[in-house]
């Protein structure tokens, strides 16, 4: 790689060990990609420093279990041990750990907690802004068009680069927490114009209006095109205009069932004015079909792992849910109560859940006996309410992975859908 | 003996039995990181373990967490051997560095063609030659 006079520096350690360490990693990545050189990035977002006890308890027999035993030996990579100093730019923690208040609940102990907490207040010392969200988006991390930036987190990728036309490779936790401290990312992929042409034309012939038909649609496109960058046209319910919302939930969705990092939408998405605008100079490797016998087969796909009507917990808020989905959560539940037996967790950031406890729909979700949680949800923090077997879910990501990770059995539909199981305790849902 | 060329992901030399799929891999939530077994619901090696394999496949896919549930493994000692694999992406590029596994892509052959799960392999990072060894 080419770098320049300051990343020489940097690698040569003269301005200290963590960012000399964070330049090596930078390089064997950069090389391991064909880079050539290094980018600026202002905005980075990761989840540095962060361990479960395994990694904590691992650390502690190999020399040390301390933060910066953490960062600098798995997040940097390192042999050894450096001092962790400030970040630079605008870096924020993304979703990890367990609720603050909710712990318990979550079957977590308290010394996870008190670690959690100590994690914690070292990040807050150092300048990392503690979001705790996949969703950075709606909690108080927006980019800025053509923004450079790292970050982690598929479903805040495909948003970043397709929604606001900021420009992120999929980094890992590695790579966002050397970047902190070097404001360096490899030049390479969706940082570059020619690489932000869409590959894959998508021909829609089904109307695709609620949340869940967006989310089916993402589903379907990732497995089709996999790490390719779909363009897509047709019929696409609201001509002119697709929320916040469906787009959380389709790119979430096609970033997991395949690898899509960014997606345009002819008319929609800010880099896609046009047919020839959103495809460049290149003819589309192949056109994709999406109708009513696509939709109904994806539909199937995501119902494969249920079998058991009875649902003992209902699951929203993947990605963290936006404040919207949680005031639609409190008008479906105001006044009802969730089945004895069943569970509903609804996850959102810290930012969203204090407008929804302002709104009073953090009170309304819990007098029906559901919980509004925040940091983590129950994929990333492996946790189910006791004894859950058969989980009800509104995110076609939660469906992909939940059930793989947790050896459960799910079953995919509205968020309507999901409240009913939760109030009635059995799943009772069908492809509209 | 079958010979491939292709460039270095990571250096450093190793061999083992191959572990091929066709199937993209995730890696977190795609992999169990403290068994090196593959547990995504549709993949073909479901269930699979990959500890000191050479694991040859097409790329990665899905979660950004994919470096650090490999990084994950190596620690928990489950890694494979070495990596073999046809499409670059971010994920499987600082995947490969911090999993510190010899890795190669960009081969003149079609590693998925001309390797077989059990065949002998092995990789040399550094030049980026393959040498495949046909189960008996």
């Amino acid at each position: 790689m080419r770098l320049t006079d300051q990343e020489k520096a940097m690698l040569d350690g003269a301005e200290g060990p963590a960012k000399q360490k964070a330049m090596d990693l930078l390089v064997r990545y950069g090389e391991a990609l064909g880079a050539e050189n290094f980018v600026d990035v202002t905005n980075i977002a990761g989840v540095p420093g962060s361990s479960t006890m395994f990694l904590h308890d691992y650390y502690k027999e190999h020399g040390g279990g301390s933060f910066e035993d953490v960062f600098s030996r798995f997040d940097l990579d390192s042999d050894e041990t450096v001092p962790f100093p400030n970040v630079g730019g605008n870096c924020c923690h993304l979703q990890g750990g367990m609720d603050p208040e909710l712990w318990t609940e979550q079957g977590m102990s308290r010394e996870a907690f008190e670690h959690q907490q100590q994690d914690e207040a070292e990040l807050i010392r150092h300048g990392v802004k503690l979001l705790k969200t996949c969703t950075p988006y709606l909690a108080g991390n927006m980019p800025a068009y053509g923004e450079h930036c790292a970050w982690m987190e598929s479903s805040a990728v495909v948003f970043c680069n397709s929604v606001v036309g900021a420009r992120t490779n999929t980094e890992g936790r590695e790579s966002t927490s050397a970047a902190m401290l070097t404001g360096k990312i490899p030049d390479w992929g969706f940082h570059r114009d020619e690489h932000r042409r869409g590959t894959h034309l998508i021909q829609v012939d089904v109307p695709v209006e609620s949340v869940m038909d967006w989310g089916m649609l993402g589903y379907f496109i990732g497995d089709a095109v996999e790490e390719n960058i779909p363009v897509l046209t047709g019929k696409l319910g609201q001509p002119d205009f697709v929320d916040i919302i469906r787009h959380k939930h389709f790119g979430a969705a096609a970033a997991s069932s395949g690898g899509v990092e960014m997606y345009h939408i002819v008319g929609v998405t800010p880099e896609a004015g046009s047919l020839e605008a959103a495809l460049g100079s290149k003819k589309p490797l192949a056109t994709i079909h999406y109708g009513p016998a696509e939709r109904r087969r994806v539909y199937e796909s995501l119902n494969s792992n249920g079998r058991d009507l009875h649902v003992d917990y209902v699951m929203l808020g993947c990605p963290h849910a936006s404040i919207e989905q949680i005031g639609e959560a409190a008008r479906l539940l105001a006044g009802k109560k969730i089945r004895s037996g069943s569970s509903l967790w609804l996850f959102t950031s810290r930012a969203v859940k204090s407008v929804a406890d302002l709104h009073g729909y953090t009170k309304t979700i819990r007098d029906a006996g559901g919980l509004v949680m925040t940091d983590t949800c129950s994929a990333i923090g492996k946790m189910l309410p006791e004894g859950t077997k058969v989980v009800a879910l509104d995110s076609a990501k939660q469906v992909h992975y939940l059930p793989a990770i947790m050896g459960i059995e799910a079953w995919f539909g509205s968020t309507e859908d999901c409240i009913h199981a939760a109030l009635t305790g059995r799943w009772s849902g069908e492809l509209p | 003996m079958i010979v491939l060329r292709g460039r270095k992901v990571v250096g450093g030399c190793a061999e083992g039995e191959a572990l091929v799929t066709r199937d993209t891999i995730s890696g977190w939530g795609g992999i169990d990181p403290m068994t090196g077994t593959v547990i995504e619901t549709h993949h073909e090696l479901r269930g699979a373990c990959f500890k000191d394999k050479v694991l040859v496949f097409p790329g990665a896919k899905g979660s950004s967490g994919w470096s650090a549930a490999f990084h994950l493994a190596r620690i928990a000692g489950f890694a494979p051997k070495a990596m073999i694999f046809n499409v670059m992406t971010t994920k499987i590029a600082l995947g490969a560095v911090v999993t510190r596994a010899p890795a190669v892509t960009n081969l003149d052959q079609d590693p998925l063609s001309v390797i077989e799960t059990g065949d002998w392999v092995k990789v040399d990072g550094d030049r980026g030659i393959v040498e495949v060894t046909k189960k008996a």
